[in-house]
């Protein structure tokens, strides 16, 4: 059961609404991989996707996610359609919620993108990733692959490698983990990792084989050319000598460790072939799990609409979201 | 009117408009239209270089003769250290000062608020605080050597207070002033990514606000300005990073700063006043700011008592944008008079 009628971040969620979304996952990948198992329980349900910023594999993912839980998808097509001609993204919303959406699916680079849409909208809202700040949905089928193979959380060490600052992936890792019990230690180029990261519970290091000693999971980010240009680093055959990941150094971490990476992969620099396709890697498990992790979360927000359908509850996103904010902001 | 509302009988308009205040004739232009719209006193401010752009100095001798009363950059700062030396050196011939905005836009990147804790917990892009200090920092030593009158715009962190505190011990000209929001809230205030919070430069951390509180007790901040900028709700009703930098700020000042300076026992209600007329006049060098028989008429009457909710709806100001909106308060402004006129009446405004 989830308390809100959104999902926007990790930050938000309690433990409990994480597991059960990975519990509900549990049940949705039957159906991925039992075709007598699909069924259409939300075939009276409407979901548009809205890429501000392009991902053809999160797209993907969401797409057939809805399809398996019988809704049905569009795709906005921000690329093509009025947004390219000035509409603003809370007209569009607007726009959208009176056609009758259930769900929007918002990508968006800027932070906080998900939050104004849903503010605006009475539609859920998920955040497919906004910015730097969040990706809820990349975290929760990180945490749910983690929990198929270790079935807990505490006490995991997790360490998470390369561009932190950059990342939205690491940081609703960070959250979710973090309330799930797991240790995490971030490592990267002192350039790519903002030491204030600690104050979320994280620990720092630029040591490669301190973060991989011992580690139960390891988890690869991505890294892109564009930081190079902005100088945080000098170039990828430098990076990937000094934080690279491969066959030797995945010896500092536990035996029975795992990898993980958010992909697309850029073989050879973040990490190695070997390890990439190696028998620890469970990066083609993390596709499957995200489209199982993603109808959990549609049919979860679904069952919450439907009983606010029951009690006539009319969202009003705004009102009470801004009311909490008055309290906060008073330094008095 | 906004300004007449909050209780300012004299305003300095900084010369970052379109188009940019470089010479006489937009000075004169200013000054006419505000003698026939205006309800209160208007001093215009010219820019230091042509258009802001930092490549050459605007006509600064020929604004200062048609009436402007110090020169600025506002929006950003002269990126040419040398260029700003040169127009330091040739401002000081007119005994006109400096009002320095300090911004290094190389270490600010993209950032959109206080780099700090608060902007890694909601994954925002940081304003790190020595992108201001830098070039307060520098400016503080090009007066030094030019010997112009500086007066650094809105500081905000804890680093600039420091850099302002050892230029005063030496005895150097150097004035600050500082915004009622960077004393009145923190960082923590742009949790729900309301636009409204976006300012430059931006709401800092604690740490920095606990450092300007007790700079205004040292006098080491002399002046309270609001750095109003009126932005229409469009500009503000969308994605943070797109939303544009500024707050309205003259009908809130002076209750921000009864609410979070006298009441709070920082400072008296009487060094309010001074950081808020007296000094200022003293800067500008205009013969205001002071209740003496023979001086001009220009009185704001404040009951310091009365608590209320900051309304934006009920702002003269056609910009409503403010992160005060439901702020309680103390203290309000009854009446204004200007030059002996009477322009707000039991607070409000005259037709
Ligand atoms: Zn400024």
């Amino acid at each position: 059961m989830l308390e809100n009628k959104d999902l926007l971040g990790i930050k938000n969620l309690s433990p409990f609404e994480i597991l059960s979304i990975i519990h509900t996952a549990e049940k949705m990948k039957l159906r991925i991989n039992n075709k007598k198992l699909r069924e259409n329980t939300l075939e009276n349900y409407n979901m548009v996707t809205l890429f501000y910023e392009n991902s053809t594999r999160t797209k993907m993912s969401f797409t057939m996610a809805g399809k398996y839980t019988g809704a049905r998808v569009t795709d906005l097509g921000v690329a093509t359609s009025s947004v390219n001609k000035g509409e603003s993204l809370v007209d569009t919303g607007v726009t959208l919620d009176q056609m009758g959406f259930d769900i929007m699916v918002i990508r968006h680079s800027m932070t906080g993108t998900a939050n104004l849409l849903a503010r605006n909208v009475n539609a859920s809202v998920i955040n497919a990733g906004d910015g730097i700040n969040e990706h809820p949905t990349q975290a929760l089928l990180d945490l749910f692959t983690i929990y198929e193979k270790k079935k807990n959380f505490k006490d995991l060490k997790v360490a998470i490698i390369g561009d932190i600052a950059h990342s939205r992936v690491a940081r609703s890792n960070i959250f979710g983990l973090k309330k799930l019990g797991a240790e995490v230690v971030v490592c990267g180029p002192a350039t790519l990792i903002d030491k204030n990261i600690e104050c979320l519970g994280a620990k720092v290091t630029t040591d490669l084989k301190e973060a991989l000693k011992d580690a139960d999971v390891v988890m690869g980010l991505r890294i892109q050319l564009e930081r190079q240009k902005g100088g945080l680093f000098p170039d990828l055959r430098e990076y990937s000598q000094i934080f690279g990941v491969n066959k030797d150094l995945m010896k500092y971490a536990k035996e029975d460790a795992i990898l993980l990476h958010p992909g697309p992969v850029n073989r050879g620099v973040e990490l190695s072939t070997d390890i990439i396709d190696g028998e620890q890697s469970l990066i083609n498990e993390q596709v499957k799990n995200g489209v199982a992790v993603r109808m959990a979360i549609i049919d979860l927000l679904i069952e919450r609409r439907k009983k606010d359908e029951v009690t006539n509850t009319k969202w009003s996103a705004s009102e009470s979201f801004i009311q909490d904010r008055w309290e906060k902001r008073y330094t008095g | 009117m906004a300004a007449a509302k909050g209780g300012f009988t004299t305003i300095c308009c900084m010369p970052n408009t379109n188009p940019v205040v470089d010479n006489e004739i937009l000075v004169e232009y200013i000054k006419m239209k505000a003698e026939r719209e205006a309800v209160v006193n208007v001093l215009p401010i010219g820019s230091i270089t042509k258009g802001q752009k930092g490549e050459e100095l605007s006509n600064i001798g020929l604004m200062a003769q048609a009436g402007i009363c110090a020169i600025s950059e506002d929006g950003k700062s002269v990126e040419n250290a040398g260029l700003l030396k040169k127009a330091m050196k040739y401002a000081s011939m007119f005994n006109l000062p400096v009002f320095s905005h300090c911004e290094d836009m190389s270490l600010v990147g993209g950032g959109v608020m206080n780099a700090g804790e608060m902007a890694q917990r909601i994954g925002m892009k940081g304003i790190s605080a020595d992108s201001e200090e830098v070039i307060v920092a520098r400016d503080i030593i090009l007066a030094r050597s030019t010997g112009v009158k500086l007066h650094i715009c809105h500081i905000s962190t804890e680093g600039s207070v420091q850099l302002i505190r050892e230029a005063k011990l030496r005895g150097e000209k150097v004035t600050a002033e500082v915004c009622p929001h960077h004393f009145s809230l923190t960082d923590e205030a742009v949790e729900g990514y309301d636009a409204n919070t976006k300012m430059n430069p931006p709401l800092r951390a604690k740490k920095d606000v606990e450092s300007i509180k007790k700079a205004l007790k040292d006098n080491i901040i002399e002046i309270i300005a609001t750095d109003h900028a009126p932005h229409h709700i469009d500009e503000k009703n969308c994605e943070y990073d797109k939303a544009a930098f500024g707050i309205v700020g003259l009908e809130t000042a002076l209750a921000l700063g009864i609410t979070h300076l006298v009441e709070e026992d920082i400072i008296s209600p009487l060094e309010l006043i001074e950081k808020m007329s007296t000094n200022p006049a003293k800067l500008l060098g205009i013969d205001k700011g002071s209740l003496e028989v023979g001086k001009v008429a220009d009185i704001t009457i404040v009951d310091p008592n009365e608590e209320y909710l900051i309304d934006a709806n009920s702002f003269v100001s056609k910009s409503k944008n403010t992160p005060f909106n439901g702020h309680k308060v103390k203290g309000k402004v009854k009446y204004t008079i200007v030059a002996g006129k009477i322009v707000v009446d039991n607070g409000e405004l005259m037709d």
